[in-house]
């Protein structure tokens, strides 16, 4: 009975008690980074975005939150009543079950496992079935053209985000993700004589694969200017149109764990993960968690300043940019990457 | 070893009652959500193994890009499955021909090493323990030297298959306005507009 608590019993409580405080913490983030976007969105536009709960309308995803839950769920007398609730719950579980594997800090992660980048890209691969199963259920036809649209643009864009991932793991010679990051310590800063510093990062030395990175991310998560699953001027409002209450709240809650997953990835890919920017000691006192968020929240503020800047996309220039620009570009990028580790001898 | 053993029934138990539902069920859009369900599983079975890079890889190709054209074409596709169900028994005597070769194929290779030690033997590389090699390097290492041929054969039929597909549905349709990016950024001021003077009252 002894053994059974140690070896089993507390490593598993050990663990539920950091999965909660994980998805807590989280869960609270993207309360903010909701209202963040909102305002960024509103700035843009000469509004003042929400203002009305608590101080600057700090409190305001929480109001909403209160509202969602309490209102009266409406399920379409003709929709798939199983698979219509399904939709939300799967698509809410595997939005955040990638986030097991993100090391916030150096060690900070649910669970290290030697796969982390292929687990987060099976996961978030599979978010598309959310999506599909709502717009197929709610038996509608805006809900199910969103979801047709969506099934496309997701797996379309997967496959360069696939070739940026793997052009990454080339330059590491490592799929953990904490390996990702220690890989960035050194790089083309410290050629040039600044160790330690932001241009150590992948960022630099893999510019393209960078950009393509973060674009393909808009279009994964279905972020404007690639909203075409959900636009509202054709569809009203996709798959989501006959979801209301709490299974809306969760359908929004994993669109947003997936966007901020996406900025955690291009964090852990491109820019040093927890790394400083410089070697200097006042900044190397710093936690690396709060480098981490502070990362996140500049690259998030990239999606929202998109979503507020560039006119949405058409369906046919949306593929066109996944298929004959992206796939070229990252698949060229990515030979000339292992040509140039093979000839130097840079390769781990 | 005792949880170990539980998961191992949980995975296979819910592949198997998944897989008989994929036949099972009246709707064929459940059928394909139940052969999700079947391929997530076997990931689960694969992880326990401790082949974490083939779990990765089912969960990459089976489930993010092979079912999610599955579930896309059977969405598409109007069929009355009632009409299609009645000549099931018609099909049987095949559907049984094809299980029984299946099944005679599965037990000669897992099988093998009891039926003929000398064939078990000739695998060309010994598996490396999984403590000193990660098997995404391990796999990397069989299939980039002694299957390299193989391998590459491989990606040519694939290559093949894609631009068979693509030969077969591509149609250059006539009448039809297309955009030409590249026309439409090279454009100036110059080319793009014409500034008339129109005299009042006149028009055009």
């Amino acid at each position: 009975m002894d053994s059974f608590f140690s070896t089993y019993l507390w490593p598993a409580l050990i663990m539920v008690g950091h999965s909660l405080l994980t998805l807590v913490c989280l869960l609270v983030f993207i309360a903010f980074i909701l209202l963040a976007d909102r305002k960024v969105w509103a700035n843009v536009q000469l509004r003042r975005g929400p203002n009305v709960v608590g101080p600057f309308g700090l409190f305001q995803s929480f109001a909403d939150l209160l509202k969602f839950i309490l209102k009266e769920p409406i399920i379409p007398a003709g929709a798939n009543k199983v698979v219509f609730l399904l939709a939300p719950l799967v698509s809410v579980v595997l939005a955040l079950a990638t986030w097991a594997v993100v090391p916030l800090n150096d060690g900070w992660a649910v669970a290290n496992i030697n796969v982390g980048i292929l687990y987060i890209f099976a996961i978030s691969s599979l978010e598309v079935y959310g999506v599909i199963m709502a717009g197929w259920a709610s038996n509608s036809k805006y809900p199910f053209l969103g979801a047709l649209r969506s099934a496309a643009q997701m797996v379309s864009y997967e496959v360069s985000i696939g070739i940026v991932i793997v052009t990454v793991l080339l330059c590491v010679g490592s799929l953990n993700l904490q390996d990702i990051v220690y890989a960035q310590k050194t790089g083309l800063g410290t050629m040039i004589g600044l160790p330690n510093s932001f241009l150590d990062w992948h960022w630099l030395s893999l510019f393209p694969m960078f950009v393509v990175f973060f674009i393909s991310g808009l279009a994964e998560t279905n972020r404007p200017p690639f909203d075409l699953p959900e636009a509202e001027s054709e569809l009203v409002a996709g798959y989501m149109v006959e979801y209301s209450s709490a299974p809306y709240m969760m359908l929004m809650l994993s669109e947003y764990a997936a966007i901020m997953l996406i900025c955690a990835l291009t964090t852990i890919l491109f820019l040093g993960g927890w790394l400083p920017p410089f070697d200097f000691w006042l900044i190397n006192w710093v936690p690396g968690i709060v480098w981490f968020l502070i990362k996140v929240c500049m690259v998030f503020f990239g999606f929202a300043m998109a979503k507020a800047i560039v006119p949405r996309y058409r369906y046919d220039q949306l593929m066109r940019l996944g298929w004959k620009v992206f796939l070229p570009l990252s698949l060229g990028m990515l030979v000339i990457v292992a040509f140039v580790l093979k000839l130097t001898g840079w390769a781990g | 070893m005792g949880l170990h053993a539980v998961f191992f029934y949980l995975f296979a138990f819910v592949a198997v009652a998944s897989a008989f539902m994929v036949i099972a069920s009246r709707n064929p859009v459940h059928s394909v959500l139940f052969l999700i369900l079947v391929f997530f599983n076997s990931a689960g079975l694969f992880l326990l193994t401790g082949a974490e890079f083939l779990a990765m890889l089912l969960l990459v190709v089976y489930i993010g890009a092979v079912a999610v054209l599955f579930l896309f074409v059977v969405m598409m596709l109007d069929i009355d499955f009632a009409e299609f169900r009645s000549g099931v028994l018609h099909y049987a005597p095949i559907g049984a021909l094809v299980g029984i070769i299946v099944a005679a194929e599965l037990i000669l290779v897992v099988g093998g090493s009891v039926l003929s030690p000398q064939a078990a033997k000739s695998i060309a590389m010994p598996i490396p323990p999984v403590a000193e090699r990660q098997n995404t390097a391990a796999l990397g290492d069989v299939l980039y030297t002694h299957y390299v041929y193989f391998f590459e054969v491989a990606g040519l039929i694939l290559l093949v298959a894609m631009i068979g597909a693509i030969v077969l549905t591509l149609r250059h349709r006539q009448n039809i306005k297309r955009q030409n990016i590249a026309r439409q950024v090279a454009r100036t001021p110059e080319t793009g507009v014409e500034i008339v003077k129109v005299k009042s009252g006149q028009g055009l």
